[in-house]
């Protein structure tokens, strides 16, 4: 087990490696970095001037030096700024330049750069920003986990009944529409005080206020309320929901046809124990895995619902990176990315082993 | 429990009655049992015999009631202790299911759940139908398991399925079906997937527990050797319906509707040989649900077919006179003279045996694994072969015997070049070819030496036609100059495997199981093989077409004089198709000589145990029963000294532990006639022949 963990963790490693260059690379294109010289110096600089700033800044060097640099097993750049004189460089603190620098400050030292658009450190924006998605991402998966898994064994603990059908016609409609359907969608029918559900709620009196649910979650920041996170956890839920459900009603259909079951019914076994004891155990295998790579996902669904409801949190976050050219930010957001990947894959096969005691060491 | 103190015990325990169950597809019914009648007794063994798809599995689900979403019983009834279990509420078939009537199915793996504990899995039973608590539960699982005679019954108990071997797998499902002491066993091909010394262990088992334990058995299988050794009366069936009735040796040895006689006919019995008693098959095809004909089912097939007469209306079962409860479903059974010998298919010479083309000198292959779902176990060596040296000629046919994991796959594997030896030489036609995987072969090597495999349903590209995968197979060969050469050819093949020439636009999924086999041995034979490894290749296939196949092979090969490796488990046809026969146990070849050589005594050890272990459809046969004890060793851990030791019965006539500790040496008994043992040349002299089929 030991050395399964050590050698899965060598894998996770050189895989976050090999990813991180691939982003590092990408967002420290030419093109980029002309923009990110405009935007931080000033928009009318000569190619030349771009050029001399960029060097100034330390964007001069080779790729792969920088990227050793960023990752903190390269000493970073030093060099003075050309007109005040001060020492410039990477580890340097620009509010600060003349307290003594490390030598090494990449990602490994805890250092995760500078964010040109929230003029702050990278690393203090994700850790706030990640917290918020965070406290979204439970709820969905505490809404999301048992209404899929309910629907899927329900639906296919008698595969072809009406119950199924109306099942599988709801979770297929709900993994189809988009995130960013759904959530406009959601919006106008709950949470606008002219259409919707709330006018007629207002007119037969059950409803006090303007609208059943808030159509932006940006107070959810400070308090989570009933009102304001209702409509974007559900709309990143309601996609996840679907897919998982149909997921599991595939593995639950397969299962139900297996002998074994067959041999416990015919012991006598009532419907209900052969779907609670026999069935239900190997029926969840495959949805595992599913659930573990529904969760990267998220984080991808998050970007447009953070965005459509004004939750600033991680998706909201990546998306004001990208559209500033924030590189260091950027490269932080992936990372995170990367290594939620990463880690639920491990979660995903240790688990898998675990349930499966097929495939587990006697 | 009331109805068990109405029910007379001296009265049928169960009662079919014209049952008929039809499964509804959208397109029509698809009848699939028609008018099925049968009586069991208590205490009573009852067989089922048929080919597949003639619906003796669905009687079996008929009377659990199981029949599924699509299946429904349209007619008849099916009373058990005198009450009709059709008419049953789920709740009242609930307490007879498991309780009652148990069953014990085709692939114990499949029947077990593989995330339950087979301790849990037991306890259940009686938890469910006695009310017992687990504790009390448990501890009767553990006596019964003990009761199947499985060793360490507290190890079991704790383990999950796929830790045990296939054949303590059904013995736990024995178990299962044991744990309430049931009334009526229904056991669907117990032993189908298991070998043959495991099947023998098995069929003991169940014939002992039936006797201690008093139950009935409904015993379904397709192996009529099978239901001689375990049935006191059988039943046999035919497309749906029951065709012939009666007390085992009656209609073995009187049997009374042509199908039943067609049947026998077909199945290698001790005495047929290949060149001048040869098998006859039936010819046609097992009619499909919806194409049966009108009249009787086996009309086209028949022998004694009358036109006008069987094809006019449906027939009854009628009482055979002067039988025990006999009875046949034909019109013609009081005129056909049943003791007339069958018309003899022409007869062959036997072809001679040519030169060596094919060598095998200490071959040895062995498999490097590390064990452990994560990967860090200690890498183990399986010898998959271990010193395999054999010679084979022009024209003859090399049967290669013995059960899962002996090694006889992975040697054909490394002959094909799908693997390369590990060490040793295979000489073919003075070509070393052991360390030349398939894809460096050259064409003529590779189109010399072919295959036809086992499973022919899954061996054929669904989406080509058949025609298309053969002319593939001469492209590869490089046979023929042209595409039009080459189809020419491919019609020839056809014509060679006796498939008619329309067949080749055909897709695999229009064909039936022996015709996909035809269509895999000229795809084999495409490019003039030299040698061809048949492994297995009629053991998917049911009774009346594994006849018609065999024949084919034997005819080409007398044609082509190409040289058979036969890879069986099945000694009832390497009997009879086979010259010589290797035997092999965990890797070793433990025998080898010509069949009768190998066939009578004296054995190896192991050898002796296999003969004893298959069953022989023929009353007249008298069989010495050796049952071997326990598994056959892991080739991961084999033991020591000689393979066999673990469950050798002459062992202890060695002296000086000597199998224990050496491997013996392949001693030479004459005539190319070698076996693999210890025993003084007394004690191999001493041994009695297995079979010995008495005077008529």
């Amino acid at each position: 087990m030991l050395r399964f963990l050590l050698r899965r963790f060598g894998t996770m490693i050189l895989t976050g490696l090999c990813l991180s260059f691939v982003v590092f690379y990408l967002t420290n294109l030419k093109p980029n970095l002309e923009r990110l010289a405009k935007t931080q110096a000033s928009a009318r600089m000569t190619q030349s001037q771009v050029h001399d700033w960029l060097v100034e800044h330390g964007y001069g060097e080779p790729v792969l030096k920088r990227y050793g640099e960023w990752l903190g097993v390269v000493p970073g750049w030093t060099g003075k700024n050309t007109e005040t004189g001060a020492p410039m460089g990477r580890c340097v603190d620009p509010n600060n330049p003349t307290t003594k620098a490390a030598t090494y400050c990449g990602i490994l030292q805890g250092t995760w750069g500078y964010s040109t658009v929230f003029r702050s450190s990278v690393s203090s924006i994700l850790s706030t920003r990640l917290q918020a998605t965070g406290i979204l991402m439970l709820w969905v998966l505490i809404l999301m986990i048992p209404v899929s898994l309910v629907v899927g064994i329900v639906s296919g603990m008698r595969e072809g009944s009406r119950l199924d059908r109306g099942l599988s016609v709801a979770s297929i409609a709900t993994t189809a529409t988009p995130e960013y359907v759904s959530g406009v969608v959601l919006i106008v029918l709950l949470s606008s005080p002219m259409m919707g559900l709330s006018p007629v709620l207002r007119h037969w009196g059950l409803l006090h206020g303007t609208a059943l649910f808030k159509g932006s979650a940006a107070s959810a920041l400070d308090h989570v309320t009933f009102a304001n996170f209702t409509l974007p956890v559900v709309t990143v839920a309601l996609y996840g929901t679907g897919y998982i459900a149909r997921m599991t009603r595939a593995s639950m259909t397969e299962v139900m046809t297996a002998q074994y079951i067959r041999t416990a019914r015919l012991k006598g076994v009532r419907f209900r124990t052969v779907v609670l004891k026999h069935a239900l155990r190997n029926a969840l295998i495959a949805p595992f895995t599913v659930i573990m790579l529904q969760i990267p996902w998220l984080l991808n669904g998050v970007v447009i619902t953070e965005t459509l409801f004004n939750y600033k949190g991680f998706g909201w976050t990546l998306v004001q990176a990208a559209e500033g050219n924030d590189i260091e930010l950027l490269l932080g957001c992936s990372i995170v990315a990367v290594v939620v990947v990463l880690l639920t894959q491990l979660i995903s096969d240790i688990g898998y082993i675990y349930l499966n005691p097929r495939i587990r060491i006697s | 429990m009331t109805d068990q103190t109405t029910w007379d015990p001296s009265q049928p325990i169960l009662e079919i009655e014209h049952l008929s169950i039809s499964f509804f597809t959208r397109l029509r019914e698809i009848p699939a049992v028609m008018d099925f009648s049968c009586t069991v007794m208590p205490g009573e063994a009852m067989g089922l015999v048929g080919e597949s798809g003639c619906g003796k599995s669905t009687v079996a689900l008929g009377v659990m009631q199981d029949l599924g979403k699509n299946g429904r019983i349209v007619g008849g009834s099916i009373k058990f202790k005198g009450r009709d279990l059709c008419k049953m509420s789920d709740d009242e078939l609930r307490a007879i299911r498991g309780k009652e009537i148990a069953m014990i199915y085709q692939e114990p793996m499949a029947s077990l759940n593989p995330a339950m504990k087979i301790g849990e899995q037991l306890a259940e039973v009686p938890m469910i139908h006695e009310g017992l608590s687990r504790a009390k539960a448990l501890e009767l699982a553990r006596q019964i398991v003990a009761d199947v005679r499985l060793p360490d019954p507290d190890r079991i108990l704790k383990a999950y399925p796929h830790q045990l071997s296939g054949g303590q797998q059904q013995r736990i499902v024995i178990a299962m079906a044991l744990m309430s002491k049931p009334a009526l066993l229904i056991l669907d091909e117990p032993t189908t997937a298991l070998d043959v010394t495991v099947e023998a262990g098995i069929v003991d088992l169940v014939k002992d527990l039936g006797e201690k334990y008093g139950t009935s058995m409904l015993f379904i299988s397709h192996n009529l050797g099978l239901i001689l050794e375990t049935c006191d009366r059988l039943c046999v069936m035919y497309s749906g319906e029951a065709v012939e009735t009666g007390a085992v040796a009656e209609v073995f040895d009187e049997m009374r509707h042509p199908y039943t006689q067609a049947l026998f006919r077909s199945i290698p019995l001790p005495g047929a040989d290949k060149n001048a008693r040869p098998l006859i098959a039936i010819p046609g095809n097992f009619p499909l649900p919806h194409e049966r004909p009108q009249g009787c089912n086996f009309g086209p097939r028949c022998d004694y077919f009358q036109k006008g007469r069987c094809d006019a209306r449906d027939i009854a079962m009628d009482p055979v006179p002067g039988g025990d409860r006999h009875e046949s479903r034909c019109l013609r059974f009081a005129e056909i003279d049943w003791d007339a010998p069958p018309q003899v298919a022409k007869t062959t010479e036997k072809s001679p045996i040519g030169p060596v083309v094919l060598k095998m000198d200490d071959l040895r292959k062995y498999y490097e694994v590390s064990s452990g779902a994560f990967g860090d176990g200690v890498a183990k060596v399986v010898k998959a072969n271990e010193s395999l040296s054999f010679e084979a000629h022009e024209g003859e046919t090399l049967a290669i015997v013995g059960e899962s994991g002996c090694g006889k796959s992975t040697f054909a594997k490394v002959l094909m070049g799908l693997e390369t030896a590990t060490s040793g030489e295979i000489l073919l036609f003075d070509e070393n070819i052991q360390d030349t995987p398939i894809q460096q072969r050259n064409a003529n090597t590779v189109s010399s030496v072919q295959m036809v495999f086992q499973n022919p349903f899954d061996t054929l590209n669904p989406s080509m036609t058949v025609g298309r995968q053969i002319i593939r197979a001469l492209e590869i060969f490089g046979e023929g100059r042209n595409d039009a050469e080459r189809h020419q050819r491919m019609l020839e093949l056809l014509d060679l495997v006796k498939l008619p020439r329309a067949f080749a636009e055909r897709k695999p999924r229009q064909l039936s199981g022996g015709q996909k086999q035809r269509v895999g041995i000229a795809r084999a034979f495409a490019g003039g093989a030299k040698i061809v490894v048949a492994d297995e290749p009629v053991s998917a296939l049911d009774v009346s077409v594994q006849a018609a196949v065999t024949d084919l092979l034997m005819e080409i090969q007398r044609k082509n004089r190409t040289t058979l490796l036969f890879i069986s488990h099945d000694l009832s046809v390497v009997r009879y198709l086979s010259d010589r026969v290797m035997v092999m146990y965990l890797g070793h070849v433990v025998e080898i000589g010509t069949t009768d050589e190998v066939f009578s005594p004296p054995y190896h050890p192991y050898t002796e145990a296999l003969l004893s272990a298959v069953p022989i459809a023929d009353t007249r046969v008298k069989k010495k029963r050796i049952v071997l004890e326990g598994d056959i060793p892991s080739a991961m851990n084999p033991p020591p000294g000689c393979p066999f030791q673990t469950r050798c019965r002459w062992k202890s006539r060695v002296p000086g532990g000597l199998c224990d500790r050496e491997m013996p040496p392949m001693r030479e008994m004459g005539n190319g006639h070698q076996i693999k043992c210890h025993l003084s040349e007394e004690e191999l002299a001493s041994m009695e022949p297995v079979i010995q089929i008495a005077a008529e």
